[in-house]
Formats: structure tokens, C-alpha cells, sequence
């Protein structure tokens, strides 16, 4: 049996005069956990649709668990399981009752899984006989995923699980979702926070339509080719300004505490040293640092850029 | 920063709804153009507080003043003095770029002549002049964003509030909507912010954190993290939050 579980070759998809997809190729394994890593307008959301049968490629096809999206749509819609971006169970239906609704469409029942949703119900049990719509936000999410599950599929797909939810919430999902792997379950999730990337076993990162790059997060911080230094100094904000006329720098962005830069090849840090000192910059800490999701993609962001120029 | 002008002065600030205490006893100051950040997990009673400082709503109890104006008798002259703008709703889709520009400086009793000379500015500074008849919904988020930062600010207020203005953007526009928020508070606009973003909370020159309606921890990000003894805010936030 073929260990690849989703397998997308060549799809576009329009939108109008917008490329929303641009040729995006790319395989998930089975009992992977993908993560879909971009920002808003991306072409996430087109993807899962896809990916879902709720939305045709222009041109291109799809493969889910060797069903095609376009022909074997019904067979698809009885094994993945889809968490869509916006809440979407039944707001006055009970906590139970949603998930024993769901259990029911796909023809099982709660009892026949709970083994797999246990642990995530577990947390909102108590709450069982209170109305979906009146959930908290984080147990909203909780039953959203016990419901995306409770069928057993082979593949879930989760479209931005952790916008807009707070950083202790976000790891306790992302905490979730590595407890469920290791069954043979394809998880494919979508998000906008690259620090999540490195939660996955593999990654595509997606911006304005296109794929930047598809690899282990280890193997895209190896592909950053640049060295990378951590730079501060007392008056950050007067630092940034200024390094923008010094004439070897490559790239600067802000990063929590640090520039984060990297300069060009003749040049060295104790010469850029030198010069910030010049220009009565105080507390200068320099350092070299490895990169991060995030920086790798802001580099081929750029990288981007200038092909198309 | 001027640490001696309190543009936002908070005493006791309590807001129930029902038997539920959404804010409980919060104080704080927030200094004229400091950068400062309101951090809370979701639920933690930050929309609540943030409603109370724009005037849109009162609390239960406390002393509050905005911009120099009492929270109970002066909430139309607050209003005057305040920006905001938040990620789900800055700017009106079905209008044009520079239709935006006039209608929230117009708003603001801006002159007409003024809103021409800024408006051409604003375009310039922002890179939009091309774009200036097209709809806000042709325009990347990123753009959107940052226009919609700059409108916000467009009639100079003492303070401009931002509700996770960077969520979804990307990481290069994330960064340069923070380089419009440093030159905001360079120019003495106030920005009092919430972000989910850890790292952006590192840009702030303070932040509170909530948690249940109360402000456990408030302070400059250096001192949280040696306070904390953690590398960065990520881990002050879990530190507390959890």
C-alpha cells in the first residue's frame, strides 16, 4: 500500500483576476503531521477546500487516500474529518448532542471512538449538557476537533486551529494534536504562526498563492544560506534607523528583542561594530545566531520578490 | 517617552456583568508616547478594559482618565482624542482608498483643504499612490493594515488603541506595521496595544498581563524576563498564564 497520503500535483485555482493557487505540487505522508504555514490570503484556505471536495482546481488534481477530489468526492467526505477556520457546529445544539450528531452522520457512534477523542473530551465533559454557542472559545475548539474525529478518518485537516487565540491556549492545542499522532491518522493544519512550524513533522510555506518551500522545518533552517547575527543596543529604534544607510547590510528585521541581520559577503561584524560605535550607539551586543521558520521565510519572500522583478 | 504626562490614568477599575467581574480592581498609567502592551489570555477581561478606555462603554467603579478627560462626564470629548483600529474591522470595503482617508478624517472635523494636503502625504508615505481609487478590498491585508494604522492616526490623537492590528499579516508587513507604530510614538502618539504575538510584545516599552480580570504582572519586557528569570516573553506569558 502506498504510504502517500495526499498527493497534489499542479493545481491552480482563480479567483476572478486573482491567482489564489499557482502550481502547487506536493505529497503528505501518512500518519504525517503537515502544517501548512502562511499568512492571511496565502491560499490555505483554497487548498483544504480542495483538498475537502468543497472547492475544483482550475486545472490540476488532487489525491486523498487514493480518492481523487473530483470524481471520488463522496468517498472522500467519509474519511477525512475538517475543522473549518470558523466555528461551524450547531450553536444550539449541547456539547453531546453535537457530537453524537456528528457520530451519527458518518454512521458510528460516540461509544464505537471515544477511545481517540477521549482525552480532548475528557476536558469538556462537565460541560456536556451546556449549548455549543455558549462555550468558551478554547471549548469550542475542544469539541470541534472531538467532533472532526469522532468518525475515525484518515485524515484531518484543520484550517487555522490557533488564529486568534491566546499563546497558553495555542500550545495546549498544538499539544493536543502531537498526542493524537503516531496512529496512522494524516494531519494536515494550516496557521499563520511560523513558531508552530517547528511543531510539524514536515511543512509547506505558502505565500500570495505560491509555494516558497516544502521540507522538514530542520532542513528549511538548513537551506537559510546566510549567517545570521542577533544584533542590540541601547536605543533599538534609533539602531534600526540607522543601520538602513550603513552600506554593507543585507537585510534587518526586528525580532522580539533583537535585529535580526545579515550582511553582505566582504563584510564583518567587528567593522559594523566600529561604526555603530561611531555613531554614539551604546551597549552594542552582537552575536552570530541560527535562523528560525520565520526568518527562513522572510528570505524567501524575498527571494521571491526578485524573481518576479 | 514623557514619563510625566499620565495620558491614561487607571484607579480601581471594576466592571461586572451580572455576578461575573470581568475587570477586578484594575490600576495603571500609561505615559505620553510610550508603546504599551495589554497581554491576557482570551477571556482574561482585556476587550472589557479596552472598551471602557476608548468611552464606548462604563465601568461598575474606579477612577479613570483618557487623554485628560474624566471616563464618566467627558466620553464625547474622549472620543475626540483617541484612534483605534482593530483586525477585524478598520476600514470600509466598499469604498476607494483615498474615500476612506476623507471619510474618517471628515469624522473628525478635519478642514477639507487639510485632508487634501495629508491625504496626498499620507499616500506618498505610505507607497499608495497608485492604488488611491482602487477598493480597500483589492488591497493586500498587509496594505490594508497599514493604511488602516495611518487613518487611525490620520487627526493626530493624544492615543490610538489597537486591537491585534498584526494578526494573519505577514511576517516582512508585521514588521513594517511595528515601524509605524515606533515612528507613532516618536511622534508622541500614545499606542496601547494587544497583540498575541510574543514577540511583538518585546517591542513594547511596557506591558500588563491579565489574567482573570486582574493585572498580575506589569512592567518593561526586560525586567519581566529577569523578574521571571526566562529567556523571552514567550515564557514570561506562560510563566503567568498558565
Amino acid at each position: 500500500m502506498s504510504q502517500i497520503s495526499v498527493d497534489i500535483r499542479d493545481v491552480y485555482k482563480h479567483y476572478a483576476d486573482v491567482l489564489a493557487l499557482d502550481s502547487i505540487s506536493f505529497q503528505v505522508n501518512k500518519g504525517e503531521l503537515f502544517g501548512l504555514i502562511g499568512p492571511d490570503g496565502a491560499g490555505k484556505t483554497s487548498l483544504f477546500r480542495i483538498l475537502t471536495s468543497l472547492l475544483l482546481p482550475d486545472e490540476g488534481t488532487a489525491i486523498v487516500e487514493g480518492f481523487d477530489v473530483d470524481r471520488d468526492f463522496r468517498e472522500i467526505r467519509k474519511i477525512i474529518g475538517y475543522m473549518p477556520g470558523r466555528f461551524s457546529l450547531y450553536q444550539d445544539l449541547t456539547v453531546e448532542e453535537n457530537l453524537s450528531f456528528y457520530a451519527t452522520v458518518f454512521g458510528t457512534t460516540v461509544e464505537e471512538n471515544y477511545d481517540l477523542i477521549k482525552d480532548i473530551y475528557i476536558q469538556i465533559e462537565p460541560f456536556r449538557k451546556r449549548r455549543a454557542g455558549k462555550l468558551s472559545g478554547g471549548m469550542k475548539q475542544k469539541l470541534a476537533l472531538s467532533c472532526a474525529l469522532i468518525h475515525k478518518p484518515r485524515v484531518l485537516i484543520l484550517d487555522e486551529p490557533t488564529t486568534g487565540v491566546d499563546a497558553v491556549s495555542r500550545k495546549e492545542f498544538w499539544e493536543m494534536l502531537l498526542r493524537l499522532k503516531g496512529s496512522d491518522l494524516t494531519m494536515l493544519v494550516s496557521t499563520p504562526y511560523m513558531d508552530e512550524a517547528e511543531l510539524c513533522d514536515r511543512v509547506a510555506l505558502l505565500q500570495d498563492g505560491k509555494l516558497l518551500s516544502v521540507n522538514t522545518p530542520a532542513r528549511i533552517k538548513e537551506d537559510f544560506q546566510q549567517q545570521l547575527w542577533a544584533l542590540r543596543a541601547e536605543n533599538m529604534y534609533n539602531l534600526k534607523n540607522d543601520l538602513e544607510g550603513y552600506a554593507d547590510i543585507r537585510s534587518v528585521f526586528l525580532f522580539g528583542q533583537d535585529l535580526h541581520i545579515t550582511l553582505k559577503q566582504e563584510d564583518r561584524p567587528q567593522k559594523l561594530q566600529a561604526w555603530l560605535e561611531n555613531m554614539g550607539h551604546k551597549k552594542i551586543h552582537i552575536e552570530t545566531i541560527h535562523p528560525g521558520v520565520e526568518d527562513c521565510f522572510m528570505e524567501l519572500m524575498s527571494k521571491e520578490e526578485l524573481n518576479q522583478v | 517617552m514623557n514619563q510625566d504626562n499620565k495620558v491614561i490614568a487607571v484607579r480601581n477599575m471594576v466592571k461586572k456583568f451580572g455576578n461575573f467581574t470581568a475587570n477586578d480592581h484594575l490600576t495603571f498609567n500609561v505615559c505620553e508616547g510610550e508603546i504599551f502592551g495589554f497581554l491576557g489570555a482570551n477571556g482574561a477581561g482585556k476587550t472589557t478594559a479596552l472598551r471602557i478606555l476608548c468611552g464606548l462603554s462604563l465601568p461598575t467603579s474606579g477612577e479613570i482618565r483618557v487623554a485628560g478627560y474624566n471616563i464618566y462626564s467627558d466620553r464625547e470629548k474622549i472620543k475626540k482624542r483617541i484612534g483605534y483600529m482593530s483586525q477585524k474591522f478598520s476600514l470600509y470595503e466598499d469604498l476607494k482608498v483615498y474615500e476612506n482617508i476623507r471619510f474618517y478624517a471628515g469624522i473628525y472635523g478635519l478642514g477639507r483643504k487639510y485632508i487634501m494636503e495629508r491625504t496626498e502625504q499620507l499616500l506618498e508615505t505610505l507607497g499608495l499612490q497608485d492604488v488611491r481609487n482602487k477598493l480597500i478590498t483589492e488591497l493586500p491585508l498587509g496594505w490594508r493594515q497599514k493604511l488602516a494604522f495611518s487613518v487611525a492616526i490620520f487627526h493626530q490623537p493624544s492615543i490610538v488603541f489597537l486591537d491585534e492590528p498584526t494578526g494573519g499579516v505577514d511576517p516582512v508587513t508585521r514588521r513594517q506595521f511595528w515601524d509605524l507604530i515606533y515612528q507613532a510614538s516618536n511622534d508622541g502618539i500614545t499606542v496601547f496595544v494587544t497583540t498575541h504575538y510574543m514577540d511583538e510584545a518585546e517591542y513594547c516599552d511596557r506591558v500588563s498581563i491579565m489574567d482573570a480580570g486582574r493585572i498580575v504582572a506589569i512592567d518593561s519586557p526586560g525586567e519581566l524576563k529577569s523578574t521571571y528569570n526566562v529567556k523571552n516573553m514567550d515564557e514570561v506569558f506562560l510563566a503567568i498564564a498558565r
